[in-house]
């Protein structure tokens, strides 16, 4: 909402400066947003009186001009082809800001001459795009006297965000109040008086609505003007609607906008000679098409209301006019419409047509209510003033909706609320400043809610009335007061959890992203693919249409996109959701990464490696062990989803709960996202990481550690090559649960001494005796324990 | 005596003087088994008794400081030897390491944990909740009703309509945590909910995804004199600014009553952006709770009442971190990653500091 403090200034009697009333408009909530200050711009700038002329000597189209500017007369080099003696002009004397060529002048020689100071172009001080010519002033011009107010661009423009609850201040009248409540001046009196009808209006207004659209329009007011002059508004007007970006039309046209502005009242005018018939609010007709004033054409549907006249709609209720009953310069005899729109009705009506006019903005918002009869006569007696003609008498429709409201506020509240204590008297002089009428009985104020106020509701709204108006800043500033002397911890069990693994793989030297919740669904059909549920029904792109399935595709991506920057081989992590159906249950948070390409590069130490399944489950087990899970229980199978390459994956299983997986990428994937080398990728599922077991203390077991020397035997087992590893693990490991504490493979042999389809697995078991130093044959009995259960398990023998 | 005095010089002299083979001979010719030194001990037998004691004391002093000699003298020679071994090891240190991954830390990650390290002084906890949301917790218990026309400015995106013909929403602030709290925990509630929220808006300033952090506190006393407390003291820890110039503004949110935005001191001298200065810069919403949403969440209003904010995490980081540009954070380029992103062990606290 932009408004001139000039414009600001016909509602508000007041000696306040500019930065006085910027400043208390952002601390009563009408957030200022920018003020454009032309006179200050335009400070350095004086009447200079071009005293000579000749011609420069080195430049056939350049001139020297000699200046008066009062003070002193400086010589000036120009090119513009109306610098002459005896005119005035816009003199920049050096060291002043050149707004429109944003440069500081500087004394400088152009061709050999020096000149102190310019004369300016329009568009050289920003007023217009004019540069043909200097600026020429009138000849009443007083030399050497501030240009600003000669150029019209003395009334600074203030834009304020305008919060959605207040419908008042798109009108430059309820800013007004608010600043005359905040001590800023006094709010002017409005004249609403009646306009005395000269004749009855020729056309009538009728509401024609089902009971269902009903609400949508409760009351019209029209009037009908006669022998008026249309043409261009006067300079006041004019002024006030370009200050604030608005173009002016016509005197008539130019009215509906002064009053739309002004007073937060939307009016429209009719052609009354182009209006068949009487005008009714109606449903708009399937297909129904409006040619609207913005030039282009509405096709409206049943569920809007349009403004239509005996050769159908004419104007789309609430948002805009129609181009055929508009008014132009012919036009003598006008109509005008103010009515009430339901601000939801309008709402959707402008979103369905994707519309937003100034009219629509304050519907949207709420008009008051009691402004369609005072709007028609604040809009009469501006149309009889510069149009000439006479007013019909008001032809009415419909009823002003009863709108009366009353709110109590107990005094008590504001400092309960708010924390303040104020003197008894001011919140009940506030509400009235504010429009308020109330009876303050010393502890409750009784307060009649103004029409322009529908924002208004419940008790904690007057108490942030007052207050705002009171100033935020005078609120006392209170310490949050503690429940403990230390803080408990912030964090549960699941959120540290999360913290740990994240700082767990970043030292293990992934780098942490962070990638979006969604992605295309041809993406998402790579991995597993989504329920119709987690489709978005309104995606931004194509490409962000469903919610992830899986982390790693949004990962794989970003290191796609690395690859192609060319940043080398890619080690990325996330810990993030991922979602199975829309419900709160579908949502799981899984820590995944993946490593691209090369695990160590060339280096003169070793040879390049590339990345491979058990980089990814040494991550995943770092992930895991961080995140507090039982490694020594996890099963491993082999059955990872599709997007894995089958025979390089695996499954972590703790019980029956799928607690993580790892692996090279499926060659398609890689292909996919133009990964080049192997990928290995994990996903750890960490919801379902079991909490650590609680109910003891903090307190450990006690340490406690043999004095005996523990016993390291090797032992190499032939087994059939499809083998898993961690069978003949496992069965040595168990062979003795006391004896033995820690089963190492320390090598894999394939040879063709061992036969077609075997291997030979070295493995490395360490006893730890308790009581006594083993004696050969008990070491001797454990190895034959260890031999029978490996052969049990795996039918793994002893390599000969 | 006197012949052992003269062996023991006579040994000494030559052991100082024995290279490593000459040291070998030496101890056997004296403390070998035929050695000279072992001969005269098994003479101690052929001693009266009385003169046995006697010299048998002092042949084991000459044995034990020959012995000790030749050690030392075999010392000479090693500590030689591993010199000359050594000098032979050198290597070019001035070789590059072999390489270890050097992960980093997403700064909103880190934002996280320092807003989470201040509130926790203030006896908040963290609260989190599904992004998946249904209109009542998103909207209308946040005393947005539908056809509001904030509804429509949170550009809200909508998945698929259920067959009960609901259409959950991607929650378009952490808001609707609030309401999940309130259902479900009795007052006093004291959190904070940082995570992720989404608004179909994609621009150089908006992303389709982002992250806020929430706060809300309901008990029966806190009123705006503590909400500044608390928003003051945040954002002086948070960018490290004592003298931070902090101000409340009125402001609407549906569901605050009285509703503020908050506006930090800043400076735009010489086209950057610092923190502290003259000049304003908005940096979060904030109000008393509305007593409509506490009733919607089964809460007496005339009992209790309190405070909600909510904050921009990837506004809060850039203006810490001076990270330019809103749509890198979630591009995952390892050149931006690596510049901006955090140390792993560099965690956030109150006791070892905020910030890096």
């Amino acid at each position: 909402m932009k408004f001139t403090l000039s414009w600001l200034k016909e509602h508000l009697e007041t000696d306040r400066s500019l930065d006085e009333i910027c400043a208390t408009l952002s601390m009563i909530g009408l957030e200022v947003e920018g003020v454009e200050d032309k006179a200050k711009a335009l400070a350095p700038f004086v009447v200079g009186y071009v005293t000579g002329v000749r011609q420069h000597p080195n430049a056939d189209r350049l001139k020297l001009c000699t200046v008066d500017m009062g003070s002193g007369t400086f010589e000036v080099v120009c090119g513009a082809p109306n610098a002459r003696a005896g005119i005035k002009g816009v003199y920049a004397p050096e060291g002043s800001w050149i707004p429109g060529s944003e440069m500081k002048l500087k004394k400088s020689k152009i061709r050999g001459v020096e000149s102190c100071g310019m004369l300016c172009s329009e568009r050289e001080l920003e007023l217009s795009d004019e540069h043909d010519g200097i600026i020429e002033l009138t000849e009443d011009a007083e030399i050497g006297a501030p240009v600003a107010e000669l150029l019209g661009a003395s009334d600074p423009v203030i834009e304020i965000g305008l919060t959605p609850n207040r419908p008042d201040c798109a009108g430059v009248r309820g800013i007004a109040r608010d600043l005359a409540a905040a001590g800023m001046g006094i709010l002017k009196p409005l004249d609403a008086s009646p306009v005395q009808g000269a004749f009855e209006s020729p056309i009538k207004w009728r509401i024609d609505l089902p009971e269902d659209l009903a609400d949508g329009c409760p009351m019209v007011v029209g009037r009908s003007f006669r022998g008026v002059t249309n043409g261009p508004s006067p300079k006041w007007l004019w002024d006030q609607l370009t200050a604030i970006g608005l173009r002016p039309i016509s005197a008539l046209v130019d009215i509906t906008n002064y009053v739309t502005f002004g007073l937060a009242r939307p009016l429209h005018v009719f052609d009354a000679d182009k209006v068949a018939g009487d005008l009714v609010m109606r449903p708009a007709k399937p297909g129904e098409k409006v040619p609207a004033l913005d030039g282009e054409t509405y096709e409206l549907t049943p569920d809007m209301i349009a403004i239509a006249d005996d050769n159908g709609a004419q104007s789309i209720a609430g948002v805009m006019g129609g181009e055929a009953t508009g008014c132009g310069d012919g036009t003598t005899n006008v109509f005008l419409e103010i009515a009430l729109f339901d601000p939801v009705r309008t709402a959707t009506t402008g979103r369905k047509l994707d519309v937003m006019s100034d009219a629509r903005y304050r519907f949207e918002r709420g008009v008051d209510p009691t402004s369609a009869l005072w709007g028609a006569e604040v809009a009469a007696r501006l149309i009889l003033d510069l149009c000439g003609g006479e007013a019909s008498e008001l032809t009415i429709a419909g009823a002003e909706p009863d709108w009366a409201r009353r709110q109590t506020l107990r005094k008590s509240r504001i400092a309960a609320l708010g924390g303040v204590e104020l003197p008894s008297d001011e919140p009940a002089q506030i509400l009235e400043l504010l429009g308020f009428d109330n009876n303050d009985d010393g502890e409750i104020i009784d307060a009649a809610i103004p029409p322009w106020r529908p924002d208004i509701d419940g008790e904690a709204d007057l108490v942030e009335e007052v207050l705002r108006i009171h100033g935020y800043d005078n609120i006392p500033v209170v310490p949050m007061d503690r429940d403990a002397v230390v803080p408990h911890p912030a964090l549960d069990a699941g959120q540290n959890r999360a913290g740990r693994v994240r700082r767990a793989l970043a030292a293990n030297g992934l780098v942490e992203a962070v990638t979006f919740s969604f992605l295309s669904d041809s993406d998402a059909k790579l991995f597993g693919g989504v329920p119709d549920s987690l489709r978005i029904g309104n995606p931004i792109s194509a490409d962000l249409d469903v919610m992830r399935p899986s982390v790693l595709p949004n990962l794989a991506a970003a290191a796609g996109r690395n690859g192609a920057r060319g940043a080398g081989d890619a080690a990325l992590f996330e810990i993030g959701p991922q979602y199975a159906d829309a419900t709160p249950d579908g949502q799981a948070l899984v820590a995944a990464g993946l490593r691209v390409g090369g695990y160590q590069d060339r280096h003169w130490s070793a040879p390049a490696r590339d990345v491979d399944a058990f980089d990814a489950k040494a991550d995943a087990l770092v992930a895991l062990a961080a995140a507090g899970a039982p490694g020594a229980n996890l099963r491993i199978t082999r059955d990872a989803p599709a997007w894995y390459h089958p025979g390089r994956s695996g499954v972590m299983w703790l019980g029956k709960t799928e607690i993580a997986r790892f692996g090279e990428l499926h060659p398609d994937i890689t292909a996919h996202y133009d990964l080049r080398g192997p990928v290995a990728a994990f996903e750890v599922f960490l919801d379902v990481v079991p909490p650590a077991r609680s109910g003891r203390g903090p307190a450990r077991p006690l340490l406690e550690v043999s004095p005996l020397q523990p016993v390291e035997r090797d032992f190499a087992f032939v087994v059939d090559a499809d083998t898993a590893s961690d069978a003949v693990l496992r069965a040595a490991r168990g062979a003795d649960k006391k004896l033995i504490t820690g089963v190492k493979l320390f090598d894999i042999f394939e040879g063709e001494s061992l036969g077609e389809g075997k291997k030979s697995l070295a493995i490395a078991v360490t006893l730890q005796p308790t009581d006594a130093t083993l004696t050969d044959a008990e070491i001797d009995a454990v190895a034959e324990k260890i031999t029978a259960a490996v052969a049990k398990a795996t039918g793994g023998v002893l390599r000969g | 005596m006197d012949n052992l005095d003269q062996l023991r010089s006579d040994l000494l002299t030559r052991i100082i003087e024995a290279d490593l083979d000459q040291l070998e001979e030496l101890r056997v010719e004296a403390l070998g088994r035929k050695g000279s030194i072992s001969e005269l001990m098994r003479g101690l037998g052929a001693l009266p008794a009385d003169q046995r004691r006697e010299a048998g004391q002092a042949l084991n002093a000459l044995k034990n400081e020959i012995g000790a000699a030749i050690d030392a003298r075999h010392g000479v020679f090693a500590g030689a030897g591993l010199e000359q071994r050594l000098a032979t090891e050198t290597i070019d240190v001035t070789l590059p390491p072999r390489p270890r991954g050097e992960g980093r830390i997403h700064p909103i990650s880190q934002t996280i944990e320092e807003m989470v390290a201040i509130f926790c002084e203030m006896g908040f906890r963290v609260a989190e909740g599904p992004h998946i949301e249904d209109d009542f917790h998103n909207f209308t218990a946040l005393n947005i009703p539908p056809e509001h026309p904030a509804r429509q400015d949170h550009d809200t995106f909508y998945l698929t309509e259920t067959e009960d013909g609901a259409r959950p929403v991607l929650r378009t602030h952490t808001s609707p945590v609030q309401i999940r709290t309130m259902q479900a925990v009795e007052p006093p509630i004291r959190i904070v909910v940082p995570g992720r929220t989404f608004r179909a808006d994609h621009d150089a300033t908006h992303s389709p995804m982002f992250h806020q952090i929430e706060g809300l506190v309901v008990d029966e006393t806190t009123h705006m004199g503590h909400l500044k407390g608390c928003l003051i003291e945040f954002c002086r820890t948070f960018f490290g600014v004592d003298d931070l110039p902090v101000r409340f503004r009125p402001s609407f949110f549906p569901f605050t009553e009285p509703s503020a935005e908050v506006d930090i001191g800043c400076s735009r001298d010489g086209g950057g952006l610092k923190i502290g200065g003259d000049d304003w810069l908005e940096i979060l919403g904030c109000g008393m709770i509305h007593p409509r949403v506490l009733e919607n969440c089964g809460i007496d209003s005339t009992r209790y009442q309190g405070f909600a904010f909510g904050m921009g995490i990837e506004r809060a980081a850039m203006l810490k971190y001076g990270i330019p540009d809103l749509r890198t954070f979630y591009d995952s380029d390892l050149r931006w990653l690596r510049h901006y992103g955090f140390n792993p062990l560099a965690q956030p606290t109150i006791a070892g500091g905020l910030t890096p």
